[in-house]
């Protein structure tokens, strides 16, 4: 019954071993071949080049958590038109209002949160 | 796939309701000063209208099934529509009261309402699995919202919390279940499945089913809140809003047993499995009736008590779908025992919460049974309702819940069905019942009133006076007059077990 996902998971181990051996290989030849010189600079982290100013674990507010998540809301939802732009030629007209009608009530939400005030900073 | 116009008007109901709860929302968004009573109208309004669409499909209602087999417009669909519909208008009712005098009115309380109104409605619609946790999602994610609605209250944050993550994780069962019984039949939709499950010889044997039926149970058990999926309940119950607490005790079991009911009624046709899963379903029945019942003895908390009474009254039902499972000769009469026990319970337990919301004490809850003392003499009317729903809870002669326990234990005693220590179970247990709910009854009525600034308090605007004036008319009229309520739920089920017959064909 599961004959047919051995091929599968012959090419998954295959994938896991290349992905292993590369990484260990490069990693050894680096440390034969690379130069060691340490500077403080180096250790700094990256901040686009710029110098980093303060420290790293800096609070956050809580508002992000609002913001992120409208956004993961609406974008996961803008995903959905996707699938349907390439098939509407196919679903026609029957595909055309129920879309008209997801984005509909996509909107709705839309405006119920900005009337509520949930794109407003403070 | 085709919509047609007439798949359209056949689920013109669920439409109504979902397209309400949207504009609802907006409405509050946009007018954020509307009068709150206004948009609880304006809900009722569109809960009759609804009503009155799905009334055209009562008692008989079209067989087959629409939007390419994923919804059944039939008789089943519109009872449980009925009671969905009924049960969310009264709560509407109670709660305008309510939340005015706790000032949380605000309109997405109603909106939510109606969303869950729709998932409940979805859920007793549907004619495949997805449909089914559709529902079921689009119902949960609105009670978890509703259970935390007052969100200064820590208990409140604390009920929504716990059904939250009990929830997600009885949906996760339940997924897992569809995914089992998808491998065994390929397919969800419930009549294939039933075609796979009554062809292979083995299915009373085959674990994938097996395993997959019993995910399938655990995700509607914890829904209805049965032993030992209950944990949750006396918690959520105690911390939720009142209101909304007398919303998911009654649209929450009824979806869930709608589609319980029809699931395991039409999908698992073979005799073997059905006896096989009708042991285990017995059992879960005999636990969920002795906890239930000796729990809510302890009880001091009116709402924690009405929790309780609740996991037992979902013991009851179970012991019906025991008797649609169990008796291959006429599986409609524990299907129309079922119908008939959820429309009682859903106007008996509104009732109970409608006297609860109607009462404080100090600009607080009444919710401790032994302050009830006295208030039989003192809101005399009050009173006699209370006592009135205590005893139909308790199943007493000349109301509802009497004759809703007679036609279960009607439907079980068949001999075919082999249960006789279940219905004894069913009997003893309703005797120990009587001891809390006759103990509201003589605290009301026995002991002497409170005076003085400790008194309580009984308030009741119009919304809360004819939502409590239904219930009871709803609780005595089942009382009286069965009859009627009882042909038209015979008929669907037989119409529901024709169904499940037609497919196999």
């Amino acid at each position: 019954m599961l004959n047919p996902y051995i091929p599968v998971l012959i090419l998954m181990a295959v994938a896991v071993a290349v992905a292993a051996g590369m990484s260990v290989a490069t990693s050894l030849i680096a440390r034969i071949f690379r130069l060691r010189r340490p500077n403080p600079i180096k250790s700094q982290p990256y901040e686009c080049g710029m110098t980093p100013i303060g420290g790293a674990r800096v609070r956050f507010s809580v508002k992000f958590y609002l913001v992120a998540m409208l956004f993961i809301l609406f974008d996961v939802e803008a995903i959905f038109l996707y699938p349907w732009a390439v098939v509407h030629r196919h679903l026609g007209w029957l595909g055309l209002v129920e879309m008209g009608l997801f984005i509909g009530i996509l909107a709705a939400g839309y405006l119920y949160l900005w009337k509520r005030g949930a794109f407003e900073w403070d | 796939m085709q919509i047609t116009p007439r798949d359209i008007w056949n689920i013109s109901p669920h439409l109504v309701v979902a397209a309400l709860g949207l504009i609802i929302l907006l409405i509050d968004a946009i007018w954020p000063r509307i009068s709150k009573r206004q948009l609880a109208n304006l809900a009722l309004l569109g809960l009759i209208g609804a009503g009155a669409l799905q009334a055209r499909f009562w008692p008989r209602g079209q067989v087959t099934p629409v939007l390419g087999g994923m919804i059944v417009p039939d008789g089943y669909t519109a009872f449980f529509n009925l009671v969905l519909l009924v049960g969310a208008g009264i709560s509407l009712l109670l709660s305008t009261d309510y939340l005015e005098w706790d000032g949380s009115a605000h309109g997405e309380y109603h909106a939510l309402v109606l969303f869950t109104a729709f998932g409940g409605m979805v859920m007793a619609a549907a004619g495949h699995l997805i449909v089914v946790f559709l529902g079921l999602e689009i119902l949960s994610i609105s009670l978890y919202i509703l259970a935390g609605y007052q969100r200064e209250r820590r208990e409140s944050q604390e009920a929504a919390l716990k059904y939250f993550l009990l929830g997600a994780f009885a949906s996760a069962f339940f997924l897992y279940g569809m995914a089992l019984v998808y491998g065994y039949a390929g397919s969800l939709d419930l009549h294939a499945i039933a075609r796979a499950a009554g062809a292979g010889q083995g299915a009373a044997a085959n674990q994938l089913l097996l395993t997959g039926i019993g995910l399938l149970l655990v995700g509607f058990g914890f829904k209805v809140a049965v032993v030992p999926f209950h944990i949750w309940t006396p918690d959520v119950y105690e911390g939720a809003p009142t209101s909304a607490t007398a919303f998911m005790s009654v649209v929450a079991k009824a979806a869930g047993f709608a589609a319980f009911v029809r699931v395991f009624a039409l999908a698992f046709p073979g005799a073997d499995l059905r006896h096989q899963v009708g042991a285990v379903v017995a059992s879960i029945a005999m636990l969920t009736m002795v906890v239930g019942n000796t729990a809510a003895v302890l009880q001091t908390n009116i709402k924690r008590l009405l929790a309780y009474s609740s996991i037992a009254h979902a013991g009851y039902i179970l012991v019906g779908v025991v008797a649609v499972l169990r008796n291959p000769a006429a599986p409609a009469e524990g299907v129309s025992a079922v119908l008939f026990y959820t429309l009682a319970y859903t106007f008996m337990n509104l009732g109970a919460f409608a006297v609860v919301l109607a009462l404080r004490r100090r600009g607080e809850e009444l919710l401790n049974i032994e302050e009830y003392a006295g208030l039989g003499f003192r809101y005399p009317w009050l009173g006699a309702l209370m006592a009135l729903f205590m005893l139909s809870l308790a199943g007493m002669p000349p109301t509802a819940g009497f004759f809703a326990k007679l036609y279960l234990i009607r439907a079980a005693l068949s001999p075919l069905v082999g249960m006789w220590w279940l219905v004894i179970t069913l009997a003893l247990t309703s005797v120990v019942s009587f001891y809390y709910y006759i103990r509201v009854v003589t605290v009301m009525y026995m002991r002497p009133a409170v005076e003085g600034e400790q008194a309580p308090q009984a308030s009741a605007g119009p919304h809360l006076g004819t939502g409590l004036a239904l219930a009871a008319l709803g609780t005595i009229l089942l009382g009286l007059i069965p009859a009627g309520i009882l042909q038209a739920a015979q008929q669907i089920a037989e119409g529901l077990v024709e169904l499940g017959g037609m497919a196999l064909r």
